[in-house]
């Protein structure tokens, strides 16, 4: 029986090479600024799961964790933490490349990679 | 067609790094050390019910500044970058249903996103999340009513003086001689209390604000005037 945290460690690393195999292939820009964003995905999924104990559950105190028995019922906060802020980032990051690629079509009025030679050697 | 195999034997190549990670891998009985440390913490010292709240805002304090900084980067980078504004926005007469649908919603959505930003040391959310939720009601205006004007030197004010709040509010920790970004600034009331945990609400709504603008700002950069 394939535990979850492995079912999901295993679906963050598909989705990583993805992403990769995303920006490593496509021509359009839109579309490997999309890979990207997968591969972003890819490696929160991977955090989290990393940090996910079995049968645990979210770490916060309410009426199903006691703040007596805490350190024996939930999960680890790190990854989650870690993870919540990457996600805000990644979407900058995300804004940030849309604004280049914006750019660049304003110049070229081309959005295929095979267009920009500046730094092909 | 030798470029796309050479893709394929980078990416396979990828996938075998990340090998040892599948198979090595083993549930963990126990919290880490750290983790468990953190935990109680968050419980005794810091009366604070999210520990999530507690690792970001407290612990790892100095990161969270360092990611804010990021966020203003990007922005600041986006506004440079189109600053000549987006042109051909397309315009078309929205029918008065969803404009006034939409500004009955959107006032929902802002009190949902102050609400998950002020909760944010009881209840799963924060000034992370509320900040989204918040920029997408104002996503939800520019693209539903063709008069949005959303004033730049507001969102320039609100998201400039709450990153400058964030900043002092960790000085004033380094003037208490409590430390750098402590909440312990404030008095750290009752467990379970909207107003407890000291700083720790006051830190993240104040994030909650600037990573609002900040996206708010984005969008209306990228949407055009």
């Amino acid at each position: 029986m394939i535990s979850i945290s492995m079912l999901s460690l295993i679906l963050g690393i598909a989705l990583l090479v993805t992403g990769i195999f995303a920006m490593l292939t496509r021509k359009n820009l839109i579309k490997i600024v999309i890979g990207f964003s997968i591969a972003d995905t890819g490696t929160h999924i991977i955090i989290v799961s990393l940090g996910y104990l079995k049968g645990r559950t979210a770490p916060i105190i309410d009426s199903a964790v006691s703040a007596a028995n805490a350190v024996q019922k939930v999960v680890d906060p790190i990854p989650s933490a870690l993870v919540l802020t990457a996600i805000v980032i990644g979407l900058a990051v995300t804004a940030v490349m849309l604004s280049f690629v914006v750019e660049m079509y304003k110049k070229n009025k081309s959005l295929s990679i095979d267009d920009y030679q500046e730094l092909k050697w | 067609m030798i470029k796309y195999l050479a893709v394929i034997v980078s990416v396979v190549g990828l996938g075998m790094i990340f090998l040892p990670i599948v198979t090595g891998f083993h549930e963990a009985e126990q919290l880490s050390p750290l983790a468990a440390q953190y935990v109680e913490g968050s419980i005794n010292d810091l009366e604070t019910q999210n520990v999530v709240t507690s690792v970001i805002v407290t612990y790892r304090g100095l990161d969270t500044l360092g990611e804010v900084t990021v966020l203003f980067l990007a922005t600041v980078g986006v506004g440079l970058l189109l600053k000549d504004g987006v042109k051909n926005r397309l315009t078309m007469p929205f029918s008065e249903m969803l404009e006034t649908t939409s500004s009955v919603l959107v006032a929902m959505i802002m009190v949902l996103g102050i609400y998950i930003f002020t909760h944010g040391h009881l209840t799963p959310g924060g000034g992370f999340q509320g900040g989204v939720v918040i920029a997408s009601g104002f996503l939800l205006l520019l693209l539903t009513s063709s008069e949005t004007k959303i004033n730049h030197l507001t969102l320039h004010l609100v998201e400039s003086l709450s990153g400058a709040a964030y900043v002092g509010i960790g000085v004033a920790g380094i003037v208490l001689t409590i430390g750098f970004l402590s909440p312990e600034v404030l008095p750290l009331g009752e467990f379970g209390r909207l107003l407890s945990a000291g700083a720790i609400p006051v830190i993240y709504s104040l994030i909650g604000l600037k990573v609002g603008s900040e996206l708010t700002s984005i969008l209306v950069t990228m949407g055009g005037e």
